[in-house]
């Protein structure tokens, strides 16, 4: 451990060993695959000149595609809160047969490749589909439309919100529910100014995450959306569509903008935890 | 009598004395309708369509497909990926969650949310960012081409990927459980003598080993599965640098639909078996998880 570099972390008053090799070998490991390359795309946008980073950003098609992407992915990520806590509080609060087949169910858009998912649900929403004919007959395209955009990120995304909230609902401590029901609150005003602001933390940041999933998820969505540029193409898409036509610059640019909105949203969940921290 | 209605079994008394933390018969039927219906539409019909249409060629036709030559170089290549890219990983999830559970240093908050970061960023901003790095206008490719190495476009390439998109796994899992436990049980080992391997491979080892497992079956299915970054890097090269979920793509593109979802049975199959075994690892090993997992 006489490497000169690492000399300069302090060596913590501690009598276990291994503290310079194992900080060493993880700032190595996390700068040279994960920070170096990322400066690179921080970094790349600048050598274009201000006028042209401005061009590539507002061009039509890269607008309409960071739009989409961001926009839908918040519908998604509400959507998935509301259903999220609703299966989270069935899974903690509830007995039934099939409980843990339900919770295990849930994990399934982490395990199942996106390529898998994208082209199941691609089939399955189609106008021939199980659920796509249905509502076909009604006139309702959802493959190949932002509708299926959207299924795809709803579908994506709600393990993150059940995942988020499911704990903190099962630490709930009943005693605070029962007095409000001592002191004459219905059980709709236990639910709505009991139990809910103290979940809300956990809410908000299921929804976070959520929609950070969803608004940069590509496997599951490129099948289903029908990718018509202005319409039903993606943020990601239009970065791998750059990519093909050796546009490195201005796939740089999308990049780093959605890089950005990642550090914000890492932000707002740090700022929600030490918010949430502070309630407790 | 008496018992019974203070026990509230009486029939007709049952009602008002349900427990005020609990719900009506009728919210309960409702929400549990809703979250089972919620479940089986959006979870449950994908997966049954990848079943269904598999096996609409029947037995032979998934057969044929699966052992097809691109289909096996596609399925060699993503165990080859997979099994580099974990184990490095692996290494680096203990090294991380030794240095931060075991010892107290000024920003370690930001070095964990700097371990988490690649889960904040999208798949293909992952790919990009290797391509800007090792791409022929990029800060290494020209250097790399003089001494005939490749990175995008072949192996290398496709491994950085995956060790991107897997990158905290490992580390998210048992740097929470090492805290938990603490270390006066490895500072006892070192004040009677053991020396720092020892202590890792006979007190802590033991105590983080389903925690560490549970963190390697998720890395993996990940590192299988993974899409965006893989396909950036890739090259598409059939029979060579396809990945099994970029052959899935490639099948379903040119309308071998039977063909494509065949590839994907076997990818849902794993996705499965992990989830069981997932399952199976909270269940049994509950306290020797995070605490976030226990449940």
């Amino acid at each position: 451990m006489s490497a000169p570099g690492l000399s300069l972390i302090a060596r913590p008053r501690s009598v276990l060993p291994g503290f310079r090799l194992s900080m060493g070998f993880t700032l190595f490991y996390l700068a040279s695959l994960v920070l170096i390359p990322l400066m690179a795309l921080v970094l790349r946008p600048f050598e274009l000149s201000f006028e042209d980073l401005w061009t590539a950003v507002t061009a039509t098609r890269t607008l309409g595609a960071l739009r989409l992407s961001f926009g839908t992915a918040l519908a998604a990520a509400l959507i998935d809160s509301v259903f999220g806590l609703i299966i989270a509080w069935v899974l903690v609060r509830y007995c039934f047969f099939g409980k843990g087949l339900l919770d295990a169910l849930i994990d399934l858009p982490f395990a199942l490749p996106t390529a898998v998912a994208g082209i199941a649900l691609s089939t399955l929403y189609a106008p021939n589909g199980w659920i796509g004919a249905v509502f076909m007959e009604y006139g309702i395209r959802i493959a190949y439309t932002p509708w299926g955009v959207l299924v795809a990120m709803t579908f994506i995304a709600l393990p993150f919100t059940v995942r988020t909230i499911q704990p903190v609902m099962a630490e709930l401590r009943g005693d605070a529910e029962e007095a409000a029901a001592t002191l004459g609150a219905t059980r709709f005003q236990i639910l709505s100014r009991v139990v809910l602001p103290a979940l809300l933390p956990a809410i908000l940041t299921g929804i976070a995450l959520a929609f950070a999933r969803a608004a940069g998820e590509y496997g599951s969505i490129i099948f289903i959306a029908g990718n018509l540029p202005n319409i039903s193409e993606i943020a990601p898409l239009l970065i791998v569509i750059k990519l093909e036509q050796y546009d490195y610059a201005g796939a740089a640019a999308i990049g780093a903008m959605m890089l950005l909105a990642s550090f914000i949203m890492l932000l707002a969940l740090n700022a929600l935890q030490s918010w949430a921290s502070k309630r407790r | 009598m008496a018992r019974s209605f203070f026990n509230g079994r009486s029939g007709s008394r049952r009602r008002s004395f349900r427990s005020p933390t609990e719900d009506s018969a009728a919210l309960k039927l409702t929400l549990s309708a809703i979250a089972i219906a919620f479940v089986g539409v959006f979870l449950v019909l994908p997966l049954l369509v990848v079943f269904t249409e598999a096996f609409a060629g029947g037995w032979g036709h998934v057969w044929t497909t699966i052992t097809a030559p691109d289909s096996l170089a596609a399925i060699k290549l993503s165990l080859t990926a997979a099994a580099i890219a974990v184990p490095l990983n692996t290494v680096f999830g203990i090294a991380a969650a030794w240095a931060i559970a075991k010892f107290a240093f000024p920003g370690k908050t930001f070095l964990v949310t700097l371990i988490d970061l690649p889960f904040s960023v999208s798949p293909v901003v992952a790919g990009l960012i290797y391509v800007l790095v090792f791409g022929m206008q990029g800060w290494l490719g020209p250097t790399l081409a003089g001494y005939d190495i490749r990175v995008l476009f072949a192996l290398p390439g496709i491994v950085l990927a995956t060790i991107f998109v897997t990158f905290p796994f490992v580390a998210r899992e048992l740097i929470p459980l090492m805290v938990d436990q603490g270390r006066d049980e490895e500072e006892a080992a070192v004040s009677l003598g053991a020396n720092g391997f020892q202590t890792f491979l006979r007190v802590t080892l033991p105590n983080i080993k389903w925690g560490l497992l549970y963190g390697i079956l998720l890395c993996n299915a990940r590192a299988l599965g993974e899409f965006g970054a893989v396909s950036v890097l890739s090259g598409h090269i059939r029979g060579e640098t396809n990945t099994m979920p970029l052959h899935v793509q490639l099948l379903y593109e040119n309308y071998d639909y039977v063909g494509a979802f065949a590839i994907a049975a076997i990818l849902a199959m794993l996705a499965l078996l992990t989830l069981a075994v997932k399952s199976f690892l909270e269940w049994r090993f509950a306290d020797e998880l995070a605490a976030s997992h226990r449940h």
